[in-house]
């Protein structure tokens, strides 16, 4: 990059396409206006601007061989995902990135993948699980855990319905409470670890979801004897630059947007602010 | 390194030279206290102080800075903005100079930031080696008191004359073009080094570690109770931060004008001493207590900026302690008691 250049200057972007998820998310499809791809991996994200609201970091939830366009899935929370929410098909909002290291594939392929995602940490888990269905020979068994809240807090619905019929891949779900017509398992996301059986030297779990399920699942995890380099979490923090440079994403000497945001257990159980 | 030597009386007309094809920031004198500004003349002019309130740094990294401006009306349009007035800053001393050769490894690094660089390469440093230390610094602990690199041009006073250290091509023409020098010689440079030794035994404070010894003195103290002892009456109001000298962090906002079309984003002077620093928009805070926030910005500054830029992120300047509300930011204390501790 030229050091002339502004990397704080964002890309515009159209928004081709948005679709309510649930009642607090909704998804977002963004085509570059310079036609340009994003060119990113699953894992990465983007500092996505709303002029005049602000900008924030968001996970990119669509895999890279879906070419054209990318998405983003949204809850609103703040000022600019607020705003986001507030837009329609045409609007032109900014994009910056991709940023960050994304999950290693790399190190994914030949292995089996186990994914765990809590809640909306399933938005940029999708973007792998999406990359892994559409490479499907490069990759082992592919076991996705997926746990809501509430029925109502499943997103991605018809994706959900395919998986559970897919023979490419194992899907478990629950939801910390069901409702009537709720027929699945209820309890929190460790409830699904005794129903299957894994081969733990070759599995790697990618793990993303709220702060508060990260300590239970990697004690589930290494019950089920997954080495702690090959445990993977994606970490939340606040980035306002995406660059290395503002200083808010720190977790002790590591930047989370430049070293992270997917690190492996081993990285982070030495870091005393991770999790 | 040359080294050349002017007169005081020469001086003056050496600054209105300056003054003649650049904007000239240096240090003058407000209520008793020293701070940077734009000068008109060599009058306004101060260069025997003890340390300014706010560094030089917000000529480098503004406190409110513009980094885009946009239109919304009808088809969006982004600018970049960058500001890069080309500037001397007369009279840095070496400590700053030594926060602004951080500064310099932080915007440099990895992503160069454009707006950073653009303003460095139109800044002239001009230096000058501190007669008379302010009671709260600590520079000789941190290797600080003088300085070899970083500057363009570096100025010992020797009595009658400056002795002028060349640091840098550009410095050695705008000496050239607008001053009267003549080559230094031993027996001036060993006056340089005799006036910077009187300054150094000026010195009132002083840490009982070595420099070396600081970042594992900080790793081998992540539990000590000093953290808890010193938050519990922290303020949190991010005074340390706004004087000092490395702290780079900032925030990034919009604003509209009235008119909801014109606009601008902009970054500001942010603090991690600030309770909402960590804050995401859900609401989890990743460093909720003031403990957690005060032992990152020790960590950050004796620890972490040395693991990734190579520099410790203290130089001794002493502000914090002059700016703390609580009077407990303290560097030599903090360092001191971890040391006798261990």
């Amino acid at each position: 990059m030229s050091e002339k250049e502004s990397i704080y200057l964002p890309m515009l972007a159209e928004l081709v396409r948005t679709e309510g998820l649930t009642e607090r998310e909704r998804l977002f499809e963004l085509k570059l206006r310079n036609g340009d791809e994003l060119g990113h991996k699953p894992g990465q994200f983007v500092e996505i601007s709303v002029f005049g609201i602000g900008e924030a970091p968001l996970s990119i939830s669509s895999s890279p061989t879906k070419k054209g366009s990318f998405e983003i899935g949204v809850r609103t929370v703040g000022n600019v995902t607020n705003a986001l929410h507030r837009l329609e098909k045409g609007a032109t909002v900014g994009v910056r990135g991709p940023f960050g290291n994304g999950f290693p594939l790399d190190r994914l392929k030949g292995q089996d993948v186990l994914i765990v995602a809590g809640g909306i940490g399933l938005v940029p888990l999708r973007s792998l699980i999406n990359y892994v269905l559409d490479n499907r020979g490069d990759f082992g068994r592919l076991i996705v855990l997926f746990g809501a809240r509430t029925p109502a807090e499943q997103l991605f619905l018809d994706e959900l319905a395919l998986w559970r019929q897919s023979k490419d891949m194992e899907y478990l779900e629950t939801v910390d409470r069901g409702d009537e017509n709720w027929k699945g398992n209820a309890g929190v996301i460790t409830t699904l670890f005794p129903l299957f059986d894994i081969a733990p030297e070759k599995t790697y779990a990618v793990i993303v979801g709220p702060p508060v399920m990260y300590r239970f699942v990697i004690a589930e995890c290494r019950n089920k004897g997954i080495p702690d380099d090959q445990l993977l979490l994606s970490l939340e923090r606040r980035m306002k630059c995406g660059v290395g440079k503002c200083g808010h994403c720190q977790i002790n000497n590591v930047y989370v947007c430049q070293e992270g945001p997917v690190f492996t257990y081993s990285e982070l159980k030495n870091l005393e602010e991770a999790i | 390194m040359k080294y050349e030597v002017i007169t005081k009386e020469d001086f003056p007309s050496f600054v209105n030279g300056l003054l003649s094809e650049i904007e000239v920031v240096g240090v003058k004198m407000k209520e008793g206290k020293f701070h940077y500004d734009k000068i008109k003349s060599y009058d306004e002019l101060c260069l025997d102080y003890d340390v300014t309130l706010i560094p030089p740094k917000k000529y480098l990294l503004p406190p409110k800075e513009t980094l885009l401006k946009f239109s919304l009306g009808g088809a969006i349009q982004v600018e970049p903005s960058i500001d890069a007035t080309p500037r001397v800053i007369l009279g840095v001393h070496p400590y700053d100079i030594k926060a602004i050769e951080l500064m310099d490894a932080v915007f440099s690094d990895s992503n160069p930031d454009a707006n950073y660089m653009e303003r460095r390469r139109n800044t002239v440093i001009v230096g000058v080696d501190c007669r008379n230390p302010s009671p709260n610094a600590f520079c000789p602990s941190m290797g600080t008191d003088t300085t070899e690199t970083g500057f363009d041009l570096l100025l010992t006073d020797i009595g009658e004359q400056y002795v002028v250290a060349i640091g840098s091509e550009k410095g050695e023409e705008l000496l050239k073009k607008h001053a009267r020098t003549r080559e230094a010689t031993e027996a001036d440079l060993a006056q340089r080094k005799a006036a910077q030794e009187e300054a150094l035994a000026k010195y009132k404070l002083s840490i009982k570690a070595a420099v070396e010894e600081i970042p594992e003195l900080l790793e081998k103290n992540y539990d000590h109770p000093l953290w808890e002892e010193l938050a519990a009456k922290c303020l949190s109001c991010g005074s340390c931060t706004m004087v000092c000298p490395t702290c780079v962090c900032f925030d990034v906002q919009d604003d509209l004008e009235l008119n909801l079309t014109a606009g601008e984003r902009f970054r500001q002077w942010d603090s991690c001493m600030l309770q909402g620093f960590a804050k995401v928009a859900t609401g989890e805070n990743f460093r909720e207590d003031c403990t957690s926030r005060l032992r990152h910005r020790y960590f950050r500054k004796g620890n972490y900026m040395l693991k990734r830029y190579g520099k410790l992120g203290c130089v001794g300047c002493g502000r914090c302690i002059g700016a703390c509300l609580a009077e407990i930011a303290n560097p030599v204390e903090a360092y001191n008691r971890l040391k006798e501790g261990s």
